[in-house]
């Protein structure tokens, strides 16, 4: 099978891939780019694990397929950070005590991020219900809505 | 003995055991540089890829893969015939009861395919639609027989038989002909006719509960490599590098030391990986194609064929006296297996009555076999169902009596120096304080609105110790690395460091903790039964003693006196005694760098089986609503109370109730395996296997009760397990109250709570 030849920009560097027409980009970022920062927990649109922006739209990279991203802009978890400084929620995760084993952690933050980006002052039920579709067995949520509303706060100034 | 003991015991003088550190693996897993299972690739690595069973019980007659062997890409294909006929043997290496020969032919099936689901051949090719393509190619020649899915209709004498070799054990006389009840269990002491007897008030009710799955987000993966002389090397995550590797070893026949696993980040286990599923099947594979080769679950694999728990029908009777008294309780247990024999329910046994102190008491286990994937353990294996079921009863009997739920409870609970209602004498335990700090908590007195109840559940974890191995290696700069051999599966890195810090007296940012690979450190059992922060917990401390003794030493030398004239206090070594004042204190740093001066690198290791692991307690508070229009059930308050012993890390002791509670009322409400006549699973997938979302909970107040455990240096216990016990039965009792009907079985789900609200 020919594959298609797709120009991107991935947390803002160009970057070209070549990919299989049923590959989906979670395929992609993981197996032809090796940014495995974003996780596949059910390859289905169920878990949120593999969550990154599409042109600033929160979306399910197992739910795209690779050749649909040319000529966007896509953002993972490992564009987050600046450079050694965290993103604040990353920052509230860690302090929060937010994440057990760790690997819904990308996903939420991808998602806990297009929140705030949206709603700088969400009420705890918005946050309850926008990180809906991310899925974490590890924690009961309880520390992951604190760790999003702690820096939300602190992103407000308050 | 060095002052890093003097500490030891629980209250004041701790620096940093009891704080909220930043986890030092934590940057890792928000930036996404962690390496979960899936995350690893080598130069040259295939795909491989298993080929199913799409029945539930069926004879193999043949497979042919000529066809996927000539697709261009294709480089192996593997059956059982690839791998040794292994001959039965109890393997005690994972969590709970396994034979290495059910192993082996769960790992490939041979003879049978038991579920659907079932492993039959494995493929490995240069890309993965290559694969997915060949698993098709392969003919397998099945004939279909008879399934049975239901534990009940399995023990019946006219049904489909999964095994000719299985006789019940612990049955007199012993069978002759071959069943599905695999075993037969019992505990329990005293006289159930004469407390049945001298009870005012008797309740017996029945129960069931369906399989639920460990449902961790990171499906299995593995790569394992094989080089031309047979040195094998497996990377993958799992709850257990030992035991992966102990499980290849016997499955395969190959020596341990030819095989080194190396552990990635574990995305979850809750039990689940406490076995081998992909490991030697992705061997294999190398094996044949000289490649390495990756091998990664979907979704829908891992609810197929991998955990879950096992479905239960359960009855239980328990006899009181008008005061509370409980005179006498017995239970029923039926577990399902699965395709093999090995369910938890001699755990079930032993757990379930353990919270009460208790004259008469019974419960009697089977163990069946059905066609359903081979059950793992799942978090407090085969305890949740049982104390369902019980806390349920004992809620009836309490409403019966005219008594609080709580103070029924209080005047049956185990105590400390009770016998326990499976055998052996408790020792310090901490039930009684739970239940006192649940009735004293607000919550227990805060007003219910309208359709809301309250429930109360209490439940009970033995916790294990076992072998842990651990060393630290003091740098040259006096930073310290501290190894152990269990792979961290919810923050227990931060726990060793804390409490290697604490004994050294250093600051904890400057120890950095790893998991090292099989080859690295010592024998290590897998991390499940709460056991890490307890066993290897208990290594990493004797491990960081034997530091600290050997800086005295090399103080003493510097100073040029006897090492019992040296004291270790703060992080330094200090004159003490007649010496005291005469000499600097030398700090680890000092000591660190002069350490190829006074005797060369400074090392402190342990290897120890722990003993003594303080069982666990927890009692739950759950405030429900119901919708009376559409039977679904809304939590809307949530307390869970639990002895940890003491929190080394209370921000994940917190986090392992607040989830444990979670993944509880995920099973009391909404999560079950939905099997067809056809003996096929039907909901396969996080869309219809409904596992609790944000939006479904609220807050999980955890309070945490700290009775310490007089095995552990600073009075661990493990918390982990306990928290999923209660919520069933918490969430059931609180029903009740809100709508006056017993659920009694598993999920109350909208449909069933509608249909019980309606009276049908
Ligand atoms: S992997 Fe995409 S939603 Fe689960
Ligand atoms: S921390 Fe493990 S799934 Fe969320």
């Amino acid at each position: 099978m020919a594959k298609t030849h797709v120009t991107t920009t991935i947390n803002g560097e160009p970057t070209e891939f070549l990919c299989e027409p049923q590959q989906t980009l979670l395929d992609v970022l993981r197996d032809e780019l090796q940014l495995t920062g974003t996780k596949e927990g059910c390859g289905s649109g169920d878990c949120g694990a593999c969550s990154v922006m599409v042109d600033g739209r929160l979306v399910c990279s197992c739910l795209v397929l690779g050749p649909e991203v040319e000529g966007r802009s896509i953002d993972t978890i490992e564009g987050m950070a600046h450079g050694e400084q965290l993103h604040p929620l990353q920052r509230h995760f860690l302090e929060d005590a937010a994440l057990q084993c760790g690997v819904c952690t990308p996903g939420f933050l991808v998602a806990a991020k297009a929140l705030l980006d949206r709603n700088p002052d969400p009420t705890e039920t918005e946050v309850r219900f926008w990180l809906a579709g991310n899925l974490c067995r590890c924690t009961g949520y309880d520390k992951i809505i604190r760790a999003v509303m702690n820096a939300a706060a602190e992103m407000r100034g308050a | 003995m060095s002052e890093g003991n003097g500490q030891a015991k629980n209250g004041g003088g701790l620096h940093w055991v009891g704080t909220r550190s930043i986890r030092p693996d934590g940057v890792d897993k928000v930036t996404g540089r962690a390496n979960f299972g899936a995350d690893f690739f080598m130069p040259g690595m295939l795909t491989g890829r298993v080929l199913r069973s799409p029945h539930p019980h069926a004879r193999i007659r043949s497979i042919d893969a000529s066809k996927a062997l000539a697709l261009p890409g294709v480089k192996a294909v593997v059956t059982c015939d690839d791998m040794p006929d292994i001959p039965a043997e109890e393997a005690f290496v994972g969590e709970g009861p396994m034979n290495f020969r059910d192993l082996s032919r769960n790992c490939l099936a041979r003879g049978k395919a038991l579920y659907d689901g079932h492993a039959v051949a494995a493929v490995a090719a240069t890309t993965a639609a290559i694969a997915e393509q060949a698993l098709g190619l392969i003919e397998v020649d099945y004939e279909v027989l008879p399934h049975v899915i239901d534990v009940e209709a399995a023990m019946r004498p006219d049904a489909p038989v999964l095994h000719d070799d299985v006789f019940t054990q612990g049955v007199d006389p012993a069978p002759t002909r071959p069943s599905n009840v695999a075993k037969r269990v019992q505990t329990g002491h005293g006289d159930l006719d004469a407390g049945f007897a001298a009870a005012d008030v008797v309740v017996e009710r029945h129960f069931t509960t369906k399989p639920v799955h460990q449902g961790y987000i990171e499906p299995h993966a593995c790569v394992a490599s094989v080089s031309e002389d047979g040195q094998t090397t497996i990377w993958g995550s799992s709850q257990g590098h030992f035991m992966i590797r102990a499980y290849v070893a016997k499955l395969l026949a190959m020596d341990i030391s030819e095989i080194r696993v190396i552990p990635a980040e574990i995305g979850g286990g809750f039990g689940g990986k406490t076995l081998v599923y992909l490991e030697p099947v992705a061997v294999l594979l190398s094996r044949k194609s000289g490649r390495p080769v990756k091998m990664v679950m979907s979704r829908e694999e891992v609810f197929r064929a991998t955990g879950p728990t096992s479905g239960t029908a359960i009855r239980v009777k328990i006899g009181a006296k008008k005061d509370g008294t409980i005179t006498a309780a017995e239970a029923e247990c039926k577990y399902q297996a699965g395709g093999f024999p090995g369910s938890q329910v001699h755990a079930a046994a032993m757990t379930g009555f353990a919270c009460y102190s208790l004259a008469n008491v019974r419960i009697i286990g089977w163990d069946v076999c059905v066609n359903r994937p081979r059950c793992a353990a799942y978090r407090a294996p085969g305890a949740p169902m049982a104390a369902f079921a019980i806390e349920s009863t004992v809620d009836e009997v309490a409403e019966k009596i005219g008594i609080d739920p709580i103070d029924l409870r209080l005047k049956n609970a185990a105590k400390s120096n009770s016998q326990s209602s499976y055998g052996p004498q408790f020792r310090e335990i901490g039930y009684i304080e739970t239940l006192k700090a649940a009735k004293e908590h607000p919550h227990y007195k805060a007003p219910l609105g309208p359709n809301q109840g309250r429930g109360i559940a209490s439940g009970f974890w033995f916790n294990i110790g076992g072998e842990s191995s651990a060393a630290i290696n003091v740098n040259e700069d006096g930073t310290a690395v501290v190894a152990t051999g269990s792979p961290d599966i919810g923050g227990s890195r931060a726990s060793m460091a804390l409490m290697a810090a604490e004994v050294l007296g250093i600051d904890q940012a400057r120890i950095r903790p790893i998991v090292a690979d099989t080859a690295s450190i010592g024998y290590t059992f897998l991390t499940g039964g709460s056991r890490v922060t307890f066993a290897t917990g208990m290594a990493v401390v004797e491990s960081a003693k034997q530091v600290v003794q050997q800086l005295r030493e090399r103080a003493a030398k510097i100073w040029d006196i006897d090492v019992d004239a040296v004291e270790w206090k703060d992080g330094e070594a200090r004159p003490a005694g007649s010496n005291a004042g005469r000499f600097e204190p030398l700090s680890l740093k000092d000591l660190a760098a002069m350490a190829g001066k006074t005797g060369g690198p400074i090392i402190g290791r342990s290897a120890l089986n722990a003993q003594g692991a303080g069982p666990g307690f927890g009692t739950h508070i759950c405030d429900v609503e119901i919708d009376r229009e559409t039977g679904k059930v809304t939590i809307v308050r949530y307390t869970a109370v639990q002895d940890v012993g003491k929190a080394i890390h209370p921000s994940y002791v917190e986090g392992q109730i607040q989830g444990g509670v979670a993944q509880g009322i995920g099973w009391a409400l909404n999560e079950e395996y939905i099997y067809g006549d056809d003996g096929r699973l039907q909901n396969p997938g996080f869309l219809d296997y409904r596992m609790p979302v944000a939006s479904d909970l609220p807050m999980i107040d955890a309070v945490m009760v700290e009775v310490p455990n007089p095995a552990h240096p600073y009075g661990a216990r493990g918390v982990g397990e306990v928290p999923i016990v209660p919520p069933m039965a918490a969430v059931a009792n609180a029903i009740y109250r809100a709508g006056g009907v017993r659920m009694p079985d598993l999920p109350m789900s909208p449909p069933r709570l509608l249909a019980a609200l309606d009276g049908d």
